[in-house]
């Protein structure tokens, strides 16, 4: 094989960071009956999961797919005997799929290692069968890397006499095996892999298309082949260097999504090695190790974890409610002894955390579950011929509606579980309750759990430390702004500080000052592959629960005495919380006992002491566990004059890991008593390398000390709560930015990247972080521990008094630097101002030159110039096409203010770049070109702008770039296809994985206009895309919006981190057109302190990273790539040309040029310079120019220009890529900054010269295949004549996103406005695939008689849709699922009505739409800002969470709704007569000023009529009866808004 | 940070000043400082900025934001140790400096800048008023000795400073009191000399030796610059005697107008004329003092020494004041989109002036007339600024403009051109074109001369100056002596 099996690390390319995410299913025949039918079905699924997974550059490679079947015994009993061989009766032969190496004799070597295995394990080897296949299907990239496949056949021992027996033998066999192969090390070796090696399951799978599975296979069209299920998978790896091991299924599950907590979950399984013992595996258990490999993906993780639970003899529902609990912490409405089984449980397995549907089988049992936040769709449906098919999609395989009796989906936390050879279906409360009840749980917490808040207060005193409070915090390198943004903030709020604008300040490993370790990390977030959370509003799934001390055995099945537990409810131990760990002992009756390692040393000793410490500290932590200690306190309260404190975070990694080498790490908690920590990253750094409990006694000591320094109520003991309240919270934002939502999986899951840190020292201590750049090493760190030491405990007059000032997050002369600094500010601004290269030009100077100010990496990038190569300059590309490739970042109005948003645009749109909309919606006003005489004031009115701006003939203020972000405010059909380009935003520089808040008195009536929403309503920003939780969502979403908008190109914004050029191949795989890598230090209008200092990388790494990744894998050519975050200057695109953009994103700078002077207040609205305010006054005080932002540009192209001159490059397409013209700046002096090492970021992969390096192709968007060509034809006389039409058409699954196209040929000639209601109407018949209705204008109506998946009626711009079940269908709506998961997400009008249940997170941000719908699932009316819903049925959990506006009215049948409502938001009212809501409620406050009553009645009427609906007709005609029956909700700040609107009209009528 | 909207919310205030024809009576200061509860509603202005304009505009860097918010909550004592944290006599710049912060104030873009001065000036005078300004002698003696030559504030910060630090400090100056021309060339209004004395008790208690009347080196005889020294050290006297010495002599060598009738008797330097002024405030007696009483003045120079010999002659009782100026008048608003946050050419009237005086711009004296060897008027013209083709602004005469002005006194307020050469010579340092002593700012070995052990700072290092500038040149300096001293510093820079 020519290709590497497997792709090696490769610049800044790394397969370890590969995602994928897919489509999954499976059939079963519910009595165990075996068929070949069910095996055509399965394939069948498959192929209709066909656009959930992804093609490379070359057609026919796919990413993976595969089906798991029953052994199927008649097939193969056949076929062996032909050879000779008689196969023993089923259950007492195995069959291992094996993947061999194609080169003959490793492959024997291979051969030869499993044969000897199996007889070393006592089984007897019956021989072995080709596996017939039909190679010539694959695409040549995959055919080169095929592998021979053969299957063996293995024979039960004597000794074995039960089929589970002899499936333990056949994995003891495998893993032997397995082992054996590795040790020889072969170079083919890594391409041996074992598929299945079982007696009662077999899986054929490879690197194939959905359907290349069945034609490749040949056994699979054989109809001897039968089995009573088949599980299939099709995958979408976000990269084209898929294998054929990585498909699935793997041996027990297959899995969509994506396990975040992989690294710590792995980690502890390892640390739990010397001290889990299994009395079903007994002395087989060592064989086994190592149980997982290195590099593995997440699902093959979670298969191998899963098949040792089972094999160790947990039954596979058990084993899988260990590894995927629900969220049990926060359940108050859980049966007590399931919470006493997960809380049991909780202790022995942290949760594979992340979006999962995992569908698993044994062979016997088939079931799936679904993570406890619902991120993954799961429909099942169950006929009266006792099949069950499950899918990530509905109507995967055509069944009569007549056959099915039961139609629904699989729920958060929830587990369905077919049972083949009892013949029935195990429901999930069935099943749990069984399996709570198997033990007595509840007793066995009451007598095991040790809840630390409830033991006594200690009697112990602090041991007050005799070193002054100011010296110890100067040796950790406090600064005066750590008190004021971080600590007192916290201490009086009990939440983290707010900031503003991006980060200029450089990396600490280019700082000049003492930086904390904990600066050298940052923090991971989730983009596209997997979800962040709102750790807020769904704070449900949130869990902060920490376990400090030894872990029960996992294995332990028959524990009759087990260990106890110390449980804290939080991490953060107060004064007290720490002298009870200290003095455990005492409290406890000795049954865990702390020891304390100081982690201090004597500074006398210097840097090159730190080494040994360490090591002595981790010789020292295995001493006291052996000996009996369970409990390790890291400490370094005894830091004086005398001892400096090895950073704790080094010293906590180092310790952790160390134990989790030896094995011991399960056998003790970890606490750390540190001066060091005060901000939030810093809790989430200890905890992410292994702390279980942090005590910030330094933090804690200055807020007890701060006296004035915080209001009355916030001092002493009860600032210190709120600081550990702030923490917390802060710590759940940062675990739900990587979608992680417990503190126990959290803790070891190491999700950082280091930036500026020597692998050698991230290896040893941190091993499994990533360094990409090198930099200081150990001796460093402790050097630089001892430098802050040293000023301390010096003679500084400056520290004598006073803590360093700090100036990290505002200027300071003498602070942190910057690169905004007051003078590049002023030559900026009057640079622009006067139309002056020459003041640009020191300007530039000012940012460009970092040979003495080093702050960024690029500064400290040279360029290679061959002085031979120049050319005059007069050679280059003009400026003026340069600056075509130029545009603003992403603000929204909102952010910033009409004028400033505006004045960007008309600048951009003269220089033909493009300016961006950012997430708030347009003004219809600014689409049409300016004419003569126009200005600013008199195209969008007077009371919309409060100063004036002179505008040209043909200037145009609409914004070329649309942006999609989570919020959609004011997306609709018609905004879509004003854009040329649409961006969908992932993720923002300076918040990446969170979500952002405009506050209510931000959002004026033109803001809300825009928004479509109430003037005065908050509006929340969800941290995730709700319609995005994967990769293959995204692919879904960037469909969607193609269709809505065919002409524009398609965006998706990521932020730099590791991985980040995996995601964009992915990206590029989903059919995106152009993608934006943000560096971390981009700018916001408000974001707390943390995320804007601590997420993301600068965009040279990510950016090169993209390159890499995408020239590696040939899908450049195909996407755009535009780079922004701090780009300042025309050296700054230089260097991003150089590294791989052609295109060039600026926010900060042209806000400067408009007037912006780094104020940092745009979270107060107070700009004094009105740029971002929406304060009246303050933006009389606006004084950008156009002119002035187009001045900046031509300047910055200019200074390109001279640079591609001394280069000798005439045409930027030329420079892109170019990262071999990059040098590091030689002679650096800076102590830090000398061990860092571009090497990595300077790679080129050397590919053939006709792979693309730049943007030079098109995406293939399949739009051809749309059924929207058909409507759109056939709706002709409405699209030209608005004369009404009916049509009538069938509809299947893979027909996605039906009613787009046509909506945006609606939009395109009438707007938003549309057409009369029902001009077109479309019936269908069938199952609907996703995104059925998005984006659907005013005008059409759709009429689906079937049932449709998820996003049905996305983005609705006016259009209404219904659907319906079939009327042979015997279900009862109300108990069927009729529609998917995130229906109506952004809706912004028209109506909808869904005669049956909907999914999770219906109608999630709504702003404007009016929906009826039969039942619901959890979360629905999410973040919702208006429209009505209405639920004629039961709902799930959290309904309503951070619902702002809009009214949902909610039949409350059994008197529950409460308890599942979230009501922080809103107030829940009974649903009252109209007579008696005039007594009651003002009219001001009436939702759409009429009765509560009639508005109901009128939505029940239409569904009623819509969808034939027999519940609305009964409730319609009992309407007394039922009305009292509802509940409404009602938004608490729309019911102040509405008030308040009320009252303003009153006063301008008075 | 203040109030955050407070800047919407509340007015730049003045500080109250008596009336002119109150205050032309006497000497005295005449303008008050700020309430309590005003300056608490002027540091509410502050709006704490992300990047301090204010900060960088001012030479020493005074940590502005910082203290205007400890003065809106009232936290006077930390606001008075924050700002003696960068500026050793906040007294002096409280009422003499130009403030550059404030023209860097980012509400100046568009609004009153914050009263940064004003602030400063009363948490000062809180400070001394409330004995909070107390000596801060050094722990430990480090047993070296540095000679600062002159006293103005430039040598005095550099003499405080170096003193904190352990080192003996002698400060040499050649006038009868220390202050240099705070002492001399600032009239008592302006700034009352009480001042200068309270600081230099202060600075006895840390350790500095003042030697006045103590001339260092040479001055021809044709100079002039006065000199009352009753003695005379030579450089190589305080080399042997000190470890280091820094040149903080000032730039006294004023600029002279070299025009028919110059020889006239009542034409004098600002410098001759307002320091025997002070001194008659000070008590002492003094012969032949230039008086204005009764004369029609001719100020030459439009500068704020021009400023303050207006408002000597005033109180003088002068028949009649004029200024003029060589270049044109400036604009009464500057723009600011072009200029903020650097220090904008624009018409300023000082407190002089609003005391009464004629002014007038774009004037070129051509010659003086004179009787019995007195001068009685001045001939002058009126010019014009053009650019030339080298892009130099020129200066033309505009024909038949020419005018007389009576004159009795005339006081040349031009400006200075270099410190006394004499001395930079007589330690043989190297000098830089304008004639001052060569030495960097910045990196290591700053502030040292070409001459071993001797440093310099101030206006004989940068040429003539603000007293801000003056005292963030003596801090620095003080610095770079103590890590020439000593190989590292703890000084603030």
């Amino acid at each position: 094989m020519e290709h590497p099996h497997r792709p090696q690390p490769e610049g800044l390319y790394d397969p370890a960071n590969e995602h994928d995410a897919c489509g999954v299913g499976f059939i079963a025949h519910i009595r165990g009956h075996k068929s070949h039918t069910v095996v055509g079905q399965g394939l069948q699924i498959l192929r209709n999961l066909t656009h959930r997974g992804a093609v490379g550059a070359d057609p026919l490679a796919g990413d993976g797919a595969g089906i798991l079947l029953q052994i199927p015994d008649a097939l193969l009993r056949e076929e062996m005997d032909s050879q000779g061989v008689e196969l023993p009766p089923p259950g007492r032969y195995g069959v291992g799929m094996v993947f061999l190496p194609q080169e003959p004799a490793s492959r024997i070597a291979c051969e030869q290692e499993i044969e000897r295995a199996a007889r070393a394990e006592g089984q007897v080897v019956l021989g072995w069968r080709d596996v017939p296949r039909d190679s010539s299907v694959l695409g040549e990239s995959v055919k080169r890397i095929e592998p021979v496949i053969r299957q063996i056949f293995v024979g039960a021992g004597a000794d074995v006499t039960v089929t589970d027996a002899f499936e333990r033998k056949l994995y003891v066999v495998r893993k032997r095996a397995g082992h054996a192969i590795q040790a020889l090390r072969l170079e083919h070796g890594k391409e041996f892999y074992v598929p299945s090696f079982s007696a009662r399951t077999l899986v054929y799978k490879g690197m194939l298309l959905a359907d290349q599975v069945g034609n490749y296979y040949r056994d699979l069209s054989d109809p001897r082949l039968t089995s009573a299920l088949a599980l299939v998978h099709q995958r979408f790896s976000t990269n084209t260097f898929p294998t054929w091991d990585l498909s699935h299924p793997f041996r027990m599950i297959a899995h969509n999504g994506e396990i975040n907590t992989l690294r710590g979950n792995v980690n502890w399984l390892r640390a739990r090695e010397g001290a889990i013992s299994s009395p079903v595996l007994d002395h087989d258990l060592d064989k086994l190790w190592p149980l997982i490999y290195p590099g593995q993906s997440d699902s093959a993780s979670f298969d191998n974890a899963l098949e040792l639970l089972v094999m160790a003899g947990y039954s596979l529902a058990h084993a899988m409610m260990m590894l995927i609990p629900e969220a049990w912490e926060k359940h108050s409405l859980m049966d007590a002894s399931r919470r006493a089984f997960y809380e049991y449980h909780a202790a022995m397995m942290e949760p594979w955390d992340g979006p999962a549907a995992v569908a698993f089988t044994d062979g016997r049992q088939i079931g799936a579950t679904l993570d406890r936040n619902g991120l993954r769709p799961a429909r099942y449906l169950v006929t009266d011929d006792d099949m069950v098919i499950m899918a990530s999609e509905a109507g995967v395989l055509p069944v009569p509606e007549d056959r099915i009796v039961k139609k629904w989906r699989l729920q958060p936390g929830k587990m369905f579980l077919v049972d083949l050879e009892q013949g029935r279906i195990i429901d999930d409360k069935e099943l749990k309750d069984a399996l709570a009840a198997a033990k007595p749980y509840r007793e066995w917490i009451d007598r095991i759990r040790v809840r630390f808040e409830a033991l006594p207060e200690p009697s112990e005193a602090r041991e007050p430390s005799a070193v002054p409070l100011m010296d110890r915090q100067q040796a950790f390198s406090w600064t005066q702004e750590d008190l004021k943004f971080q600590l007192l903030p916290m201490a009086r709020d009990g939440e983290e500080s707010i900031g503003s604008m991006g980060n200029d300040s450089p990396l600490a490993v280019l700082s000049d000052k003492n930086k904390t370790l904990y600066h050298y990390f940052k923090q991971l977030f989730a983009q596209v592959t997997n979800p962040p959370i709102d750790p807020i509003r769904e704070e449900l799934v949130m869990s902060l629960v920490s376990f400090v001390g030894p872990k029960p055995n996992l294995l332990g099945i028959d524990e009759i005495n087990p260990p106890m537990r110390l449980e804290l409810s939080q991490p953060v131990l107060d004064f007290e919380g720490m002298e009870k760990l200290r003095h455990i002992a005492r409290h406890t009756g000795g049954k865990f006992r702390s020891y304390e390692l100081d982690i201090c040393y004597p500074v006398a000793w210097g840097h090159q002491a730190i080494e040994a410490r360490l090591a002595s500290l981790c010789a020292e932590a295995v001493d006291a566990v052996r000996s009996g200690y369970n409990i390790l306190t890291l400490s370094d309260r005894r830091v004086s004059a005398q001892q400096v404190a090895i950073p704790a975070l080094l010293a906590t990694s180092a310790i952790h890991l160390h134990l989790v080498a030896k094995g011991l790490r399960t056998s003790t908690g970890l606490a750390v008593e540190t001066g060091s920590a005060r901000e939030v990253h810093h809790f989430a750094l200890l905890g992410g390398y292994g702390a279980e409990a942090v005590h910030p006694y330094l933090a804690m000591e200055t807020i007890l000390a701060a006296g004035e320094e915080l209001p009355e109520g916030a001092r002493g003991g009860q600032g210190v709560k709120n600081y550990i309240k702030a923490v917390g919270k802060g710590l759940m934002k940062v675990m739900s930015k990587m979608g992680i939502s417990t503190y126990m999986s959290y803790t070891g899951a190491q999700i950082f990247e280091a930036v500026g840190l020597s692998s050698a020292l991230v290896e040893k201590y941190f091993t499994g972080t990533t360094s990409t750049v090198e930099g200081i090493g150990v001796f460093e760190v402790a050097e630089e521990a001892i430098r802050a030491h040293r000023a301390a405990f010096g003679n500084d007059p400056v520290l004598a008094g006073a803590l360093d000032t700090g100036g990290e997050y505002a200027f300071r002369v003498r602070g942190e630097e910057h690169m905004w600094t007051p003078d590049a500010i002023a030559k900026l601004q009057h640079a622009t101002r006067t139309a002056s290269f020459e003041t640009y030009q020191e300007y530039a100077r000012i940012i460009n030159d970092q040979s003495r100010r080093h702050m960024t990496f690029r500064g400290l990038f040279d360029l290679r110039v061959d002085p031979s190569k120049s050319i005059p300059i007069g050679e280059v590309e003009p400026a003026r096409d340069i600056v075509k490739r130029f545009a603003t970042g992403a603000m929204s109005l909102g952010s910033i203010s009409t004028e400033a948003h505006t004045t960007l645009a008309v600048a951009m749109n003269r220089i033909g770049g493009k300016s961006n909309t950012g997430e708030g919606g347009e003004d219809r006003r600014r689409y049409a070109l300016v004419k003569a005489g126009e200005t600013l004031a008199s195209r969008l009115g007077q009371e919309r702008v409060m100063r004036d701006i002179e505008l040209k003939e043909g200037d145009s203020l609409r914004s070329r770039i649309k942006q999609v972000a989570s919020g959609r405010f004011g997306v609709t059909t018609d905004y879509l296809v004003s854009a040329d380009q649409i961006q969908i935003k992932m993720a923002q520089g300076a918040k990446p994985g969170e979500g952002g808040q405009l506050p209510g008195h931000k959002v004026s009536e033109y803001i809300a206009e825009l928004r479509f929403s109430v003037p005065g309503v908050g509006l929340i920003s969800p941290p995730p895309h709700h319609d995005i939780y994967s990769i293959e969502d995204l692919a879904q979403l960037i469909h969607d919006l193609k269709n809505a908008n065919p002409r524009a190109s398609i965006s998706v914004k990521l932020v730099s981190e590791i991985g980040v050029g995996t995601v964009a191949a992915g990206v590029s795989k989903a059919k995106s057109d152009h993608v934006t890598i943000a560096g971390h230090d981009g700018g916001t209008g408000a974001s707390p302190w943390s995320s804007i200092k601590h997420a993301g990388t600068p965009w040279e790494l990510g950016l090169a990273e993209t390159q890499q990744t995408l020239v590696l894998n040939r899908l450049r050519g195909r996407i755009a790539v535009q780079v922004d975050g701090q780009m300042k200057t025309g050296r700054d695109v230089l260097i991003g040309a150089l590294l791989g953009a052609d295109e060039f994103g600026f926010a900060t700078a042209p806000l400067v040029v408009e007037g912006c002077i780094m104020m940092r207040k745009c979270h107060l609205n107070t700009c004094p310079v009105g740029v971002a305010t929406q304060d009246p006054e303050l933006r009389k005080r606006f004084k950008g120019q156009p002119e002035h932002v187009v001045n900046y540009f031509f300047f910055v192209a200019e200074e390109l220009r001279g640079y591609m001159a001394q280069l000798g490059i005439r045409r930027v397409d030329e420079l892109i890529g170019r990262a071999d013209l990059l040098d590091m700046r030689r002679g650096i002096e800076h102590w830090k900054a000398r061990g860092l090492d571009f090497s990595r970021v300077f790679h080129t992969p050397a590919m053939p010269a006709d792979v693309a390096r730049h943007h030079a192709e098109r995406q293939d968007h399949g739009l051809e295949k749309a059924l929207d060509h058909r409507l759109i034809e056939l709706a002709k006389p409405a699209l030209e004549r608005r004369e009404p039409v009916a049509i009538d058409m069938p509809i299947r699954n893979v027909n996605r996103t039906v009613g787009t196209m046509l909506s945006s040929e609606v939009a395109r000639r009438f707007g938003h406005e549309g057409l009369p209601e029902d001009t077109i109407r479309v019936r269908f018949a069938g199952s609907a695939g996703q995104s059925f209705g998005a984006f659907l204008a005013r005008g059409i109506a759709l009429e689906l008689i079937g049932e449709a998946n998820d996003y049905v009626g996305k983005g609705l711009s006016g259009g209404r849709i219904s659907v319906q079940p079939s009327p042979k269908f015997r279900g009862r709506p109300g108990d069927n699922i009729i529609v998917g998961n995130t229906v109506m997400y952004g809706a912004v009008a028209g109506e909808a009505y869904f005669r049956g249940v909907a999914g999770e997170r219906f109608c999630v941000r709504n702003s404007g739409a009016h929906a009826v719908v039969e039942g619901v699932g959890d979360h629905g009316c999410e973040y919702m800002t208006g429209g009505t819903v209405v639920v004629l049925g039961a709902t799930g959990r959290n309904f309503a969470a951070g619902m702002s506006g809009g009214i949902a009215y909610v039949l409350d049948e059994d008197g529950g709704f409460a308890t599942r409502c979230n009501t922080a938001m809103v107030s829940l009212e009974p649903l009252v007569t109209e007579a008696e809501q005039e007594a009651r409620l003002p009219r001001d406050i009436w939702h759409l000023g009429e009765p509560d009553e009639a508005v109901l009645r009128r939505l029940v009427d239409n569904h009623a009529r819509h969808t034939g609906s027999a519940r609305a007709r009964e409730i319609l005609d009992n309407w007394t009866d039922w009305r009292g029956r509802f509940t409404k909700v009602f938004p608490n700040e729309y019911r102040r808004a509405l008030g308040e609107l009320a009252a303003k009209g009153r006063r301008i009528a008075a | 940070m203040g109030k955050v909207t407070g800047f919407m919310e509340f007015q730049r205030l003045a500080e109250a000043s008596e009336q002119p024809q109150q205050r032309v009576k006497h000497y005295r200061e005449f303008v008050g400082h700020l309430s309590d509860d005003e300056a608490k509603i002027q540091g509410a202005r502050c709006m704490d900025c992300g990047i301090p304009f204010c900060m960088q505009g001012c030479p020493i860097n005074n940590i502005i934001p910082d203290w205007n918010d400890l003065v809106y909550r009232q936290r006077w004592r930390e606001a008075l140790d924050t700002l003696h944290s960068t500026n050793n006599f906040p007294e002096f710049t409280g009422r003499v400096c130009p403030a550059p912060c404030e023209a860097a104030c980012t509400l100046n873009i568009n609004n009153d800048p914050v009263g940064i001065k004003s602030i400063e000036h009363a948490i000062i005078d809180k400070g001394w008023e409330m004995g909070w300004v107390v000596s801060q002698p050094p722990a430990l003696k480090t047993g070296r000795r540095v000679a600062v030559v002159g006293s103005g504030p430039a040598g005095l910060a550099c003499a405080q400073q170096l003193a904190r630090a352990g080192h003996g400090v002698t400060v040499f100056e050649k006038s009868d009191r220390i202050g240099g021309l705070l002492r001399y060339g600032i009239p008592d209004f302006k700034m009352e000399k009480q001042h200068i004395d309270r600081r230099a008790e202060q600075m006895r208690a840390e350790g500095v030796e003042f030697r006045t009347g103590v001339l260092v080196g040479d001055i021809p005889s044709a100079s002039p610059v006065s000199v009352a020294a009753a003695s005379r050290l030579t450089p190589e006297q305080l080399l042997s005697e000190f470890d280091a010495v820094v040149l903080a002599g000032g730039a006294e060598q004023p600029r002279d107008l070299q025009v028919p009738g110059r020889e006239f008797k009542g034409i004098h330097f600002a410098m001759d004329f307002l320091p025997l002024q002070n001194k008659v405030v000070a008590g002492d007696t003094v012969g032949n003092q230039i008086l204005a009483t009764g004369k029609h003045v001719v100020v030459i120079g439009g500068g704020d020494t021009g400023s303050d010999c207006v408002g000597t002659s005033n109180r003088q009782g002068a028949a009649s004041v004029t200024q003029f100026e060589l270049l044109p008048q400036p604009p009464e608003e500057e723009n600011k989109s072009i200029t903020w946050p650097y220090w904008p050419l624009k018409l300023r009237t000082s407190s002089s002036h609003e005391e009464g005086c004629e002014r007038d711009w774009a004037v070129s004296t051509k010659r003086f007339e004179g009787r019995d060897g007195h001068v009685t008027a001045l001939v002058a013209c009126r010019v014009e600024w053009v650019r030339d083709d080298k892009d130099q602004m020129r200066m033309i005469e505009v024909p038949g403009s020419e005018f007389e002005i009576k004159a009795d006194l005339v006081l040349f307020a031009m400006g200075f051109v270099a410190p006394v050469g004499s001395i930079l010579d007589s330690f043989g340092v190297a000098k830089d074109g304008r004639g001052n002593a060569r030495a960097a700012t910045e990196g290591r070995g700053c502030y040292a001369t070409s001459v071993p052990k001797v440093f310099a700072a101030g206006d004989m290092r940068r040429g003539q100056s603000l007293v801000v500038w003056a005292i963030r040149e003596g801090r620095q300096c003080a610095r770079a002596v103590d890590e020439f001293l000593m190989g590292c510093s703890d000084l603030p820079r």
